[in-house]
């Protein structure tokens, strides 16, 4: 009975299992190994963000404070040189740009990145960023490899022109890394959370089921 | 002490307290020999719960007139709010995981066999309010799968044959339908009145049904007794008393091993919140993370894994019979539900629980269950994907078959084919705890 | 099923241990649902501190901002209205003329409760039940030296915001907390610039 019910759980879990890793991943030229304890990394994103990307895209559900908190930036550095928008620390993240502008410039609205490494993921983000290349039939002359013609100008362009193979990578990782801890700014604290409560779950299962065994002494 | 006890006393005289803690808890009478599967109706209630708590915080916070742009706000914003928000995320998946393994207990055992039918029927009911409660929780967030799934889905209402009832035309028929559908949208298009609409059901109207059907489902079955892995039926031996032999005080005897249980349950809740919160897209789907878009449709649209098998089944039928395929596959969704909802009179076999019925019993509900295992993986894929050049939507047709090929054929007529073994007078014990 | 030979210490013990255990759990998990309750970081960002130019502030104008959802008046009080202010005191017409209740931050509780003699930051919400009382830069005939008058049920208030006697409101109006980042710029609800 005990093996048939473990037959049915795993011939019935197996096929979710693979495919939890194909949702997760997805198909995609470079893999950038996003590491959200690099704060470094997700400074300098930051920096490359909102010098490069925020004049199209904003991070609309985020906070300047929280990008500041999070990542270990003082409050007037915030201000200094990330927030240049608004003068207070607790704002959001938006643009100036009117998205029916910017529907007739590029011909599609730039999304808003708070989320992009959710719905897609940072892989996508980062081959995306490393994927333009030149084609005349594009009206800014660039096409993308991971998102067929691409409404994007390559933005990066003189980036990749002045910096060397290696430093333009590394500054196309800070970008996705920062991206994905703005996807998910609660994973390192939510996954130290979680170690905590098993433990503490652990910890109650032993007199629990030493209670369960001594009751139980009384059924035979 | 004597203050407490003159107040308990009060309180008694009143209000039958310590009645029906014997009734329900001292004094019922549970079989000693529950084994694994039992552990699921607890688990279930321990999720209900969870569901409740959580959903009553994320109301404080939600609003259906902002729908994706506050549920930002409760990630992000409202201190611990994501906790809250996948809590309740993750709650639904789960309870969906133990309902199913609960369900399979009782088929396994023939749980809903006479005079346990009602508890079945109650149970099936649960099952019921908790897809409709799901899906529209599905839709809360109104990010872009939510308002693609809700648009299919609703949609549905156009597919039902409303040209069976007489002197009703197929073009009247249609209209039927869409005014069914544009009813329940309350707009021309999926739209925030809708949202509002559902919210109001998800969070009012369904947990009230829900708690109604519970108490009803539990009160049932203690009425009745349980049924245990054996079949046997444990009020028949009674002692001098009236207690039954095979029987133990449910409180304190498994109140204490459902609690060792439910912390078990809690690792495994817990581990899957804190590290895989999105069930890899299963559970929260990547395009939930945009709002919803009405011009732009997800590549892959995809029901929630707990609705899977029945999504396959609707999918499986792409052929006319009678009826146009899209009504078609409505019945036949709609009837994969309905039969189970008669499980208790389509069982004819003599013998309750698996464990004396013949191999052909064992290896169809084997079948049984990988067939809606299978379909629940194909419900959530492409249906044009292909394994050994067949496409999952040609398979699930296959498994549809097996699926209703159970409860249709094997529990009415199964016994015929097999031989039991003989079903002991009292319980046994040793393949179980 | 038998209850031979039972150890009911250990069962109580055990039992004891479990609920302690399961009581820490259960204070835990209450945690986020109470944290939750607090305000959120929308709340915090629109409750943040405000700023004010008071440089361009003409003798004896007023500006109101708003500040977590109360009026908070800046005032730039005249020679001739701190001359008013020393004078009441001795009229004996004020409740609490020393600002002993704490109805101000400690560095506002002087005569003229601000930090600059001639710069009032006031939370203008009456003490009574919650009004914006009206301001007089000039005496009238109820306020010999100007002040704040309260139409909902008439309590008066000098102006450094003082309670006068017999009035329905019981203290003076409340001097938030506040500072100067600069010579011109006063922050209302945050202590970190100058607060001397």
């Amino acid at each position: 009975m005990k093996t048939f019910a473990i037959a049915v759980l795993v011939f019935g879990i197996l096929p979710f299992a693979g495919n939890v890793q194909a949702a997760g991943g997805g198909d995609y030229p470079h893999s950038p190994g996003v590491n959200m304890q690099d704060r470094a990394s997700l400074q300098r994103g930051a920096a490359l963000f909102v010098d490069n990307c925020m004049g199209c895209h904003s991070l609309e559900y985020k906070r300047y404070g929280r990008v500041g908190e999070d990542l270990g930036i003082p409050e007037d550095l915030v201000l200094e040189h990330l927030n240049f928008t608004t003068e207070e620390i607790g704002s959001r993240m938006e643009i100036g740009f009117p998205e029916d502008d910017a529907q007739d410039f590029f011909g599609v609205a730039p999304p808003d990145l708070t989320n992009v490494t959710r719905w897609e993921s940072p892989d996508y983000v980062y081959s995306f960023l490393l994927g333009f290349y030149e084609d005349e039939s594009r009206p800014f002359g660039y096409n993308n490899e991971v998102f067929d013609n691409v409404g994007m100008p390559h933005v990066m362009e003189r980036m990749e022109r002045e910096l060397d193979e290696e430093e333009f990578r590394q500054a196309m990782f800070d970008i996705t890394n920062f991206l994905y801890y703005v996807g998910d700014p609660v994973k390192l604290e939510r996954e130290r959370m979680g170690a905590y409560v098993l433990f503490f779950l652990a910890l109650l299962f032993i007199p629990a089921y030493l209670l369960k065994k001594e009751y139980w002494k009384d059924v035979h | 002490m004597a203050m407490g006890k003159a107040l308990a006393d009060w309180v008694d005289a009143r209000l039958p307290v310590s009645e029906a803690m014997r009734k329900h808890m001292t004094e019922y009478y549970a079989p000693k020999n529950f084994n694994f599967w039992y552990y699921f109706g607890i688990f279930s209630l321990v999720v209900l719960i969870n569901q409740l708590v959580t959903g009553i915080w994320l109301t404080m916070f939600y609003s259906p007139t902002d729908a994706f742009a506050s549920v930002e706000y409760i990630m992000r914003d409202v201190q611990y709010g994501w906790l809250l928000r996948y809590m309740h995320a993750v709650g639904a998946s789960a309870f969906f995981a133990v309902i199913y393994l609960h369900m399979f207990r009782g088929l396994l055992y023939g749980s809903y066999k006479p005079p346990r039918e009602l508890v079945w029927v109650f149970g099936m009911m649960i099952y019921l309010v908790l897809m409709a409660e799901g899906f529209l929780g599905y839709v809360l967030p109104w990010g872009n799968m939510s308002y693609w799934g809700a648009q299919v889905i609703i949609s549905l209402a156009e597919a039902i044959p409303f040209q069976v009832i007489p002197f009703v035309s197929a073009e009247r028929a249609t209209e039927l339908g869409e005014a069914l559908t544009t009813w329940v949208r309350g707009d021309y298009l999926l739209s925030e009145a809708t949202v509002n609409k559902f919210f109001a059901l998800h969070v009012v109207a369904l947990p009230l049904v829900l708690i109604l059907l519970v108490v009803l489902h539990i009160l049932a079955l203690h009425e009745v007794g349980s049924n245990n892995p054996d079949g046997v039926e444990i009020k028949k031996n009674k002692d001098e008393n009236g207690v039954p032999k095979d029987g133990i005080p449910f409180h304190p005897y498994y109140t204490v091993k459902d609690f060792a249980g439910v912390v078990v349950f809690l690792m495994v809740f817990a581990a899957v919140l804190f590290y895989f919160p999105t069930g890899g897209g299963y559970m929260i789907e990547p395009p939930n993370w945009q709002p919803a878009n009405p011009m732009v449709t997800p590549d892959h649209i995809a029901p929630v894994w707990y609705y899977g098998p029945f999504y396959a089944m609707l999918r499986a039928i792409d052929f006319n019979f009678i009826l146009e395929a899209k009504s078609l596959g409505l019945i036949v969704m709609g009837g994969a539900i309905a039969v189970l909802f008669v499980v208790p009179w389509l069982d004819r076999h003599p013998v309750k629980s698996i464990r004396y019925k013949g191999w052909v019993s064992k290896v169809a509900l084997g079948i049984f269950a990988v067939s809606f295992v299978i379909l629940g993986f194909f419900g959530t894929e492409p249906a044009d994907k292909e394994f050994l050049a067949i496409s999952y939507g040609d398979w699930s047709k296959l498994f549809t078959f097996l699926y209703f090929f159970y409860l249709l054929f094997v529990l009415p007529f199964g016994h015929r084919f097999e031989q039991s073994k003989p079903v002991p007078d009292r319980v046994t014990t040793g393949g179980g705890h | 099923m038998s209850n031979d030979g039972v150890n009911n210490g250990r069962r109580t013990f055990l039992i004891g241990v479990t609920a302690a255990v399961g009581a820490v759990g259960v204070a835990g998990l209450a945690v986020p649902f109470v944290r939750s309750w607090q305000p959120s970081a929308r709340a915090e960002h629109a409750g943040a501190p405000v700023e004010v130019d008071v440089s361009k502030l003409e003798p004896g104008q007023r500006v109101t901002r708003g500040w977590r959802g109360r009026p908070v008046w800046v005032i730039r009080r005249t020679e001739d209205m701190l001359e008013g202010l020393e004078r009441i005191v001795d009229e004996g017409v004020l409740a609490d003329p020393d600002s002993e209740q704490e109805q101000q931050p400690e560095y506002a509780r002087n005569n003229y409760r601000s930090i600059r003699p001639e710069i009032l930051v006031l939370t203008g919400v009456c003490t009574h039940l919650g009004c914006s009382p009206a301001y007089n830069a000039e005496p009238t005939p109820r306020l010999d030296h100007g002040g704040f008058y309260c139409a909902c049920h008439g309590s008066m208030f000098d102006l450094a915001g003082r309670v006068y006697r017999g009035v329905p409101a019981p203290t003076n109006l409340v001097v938030p907390e506040h500072s100067y980042l600069s010579e011109d710029v006063v922050i209302i609800g945050s202590e970190e610039g100058d607060t001397a």
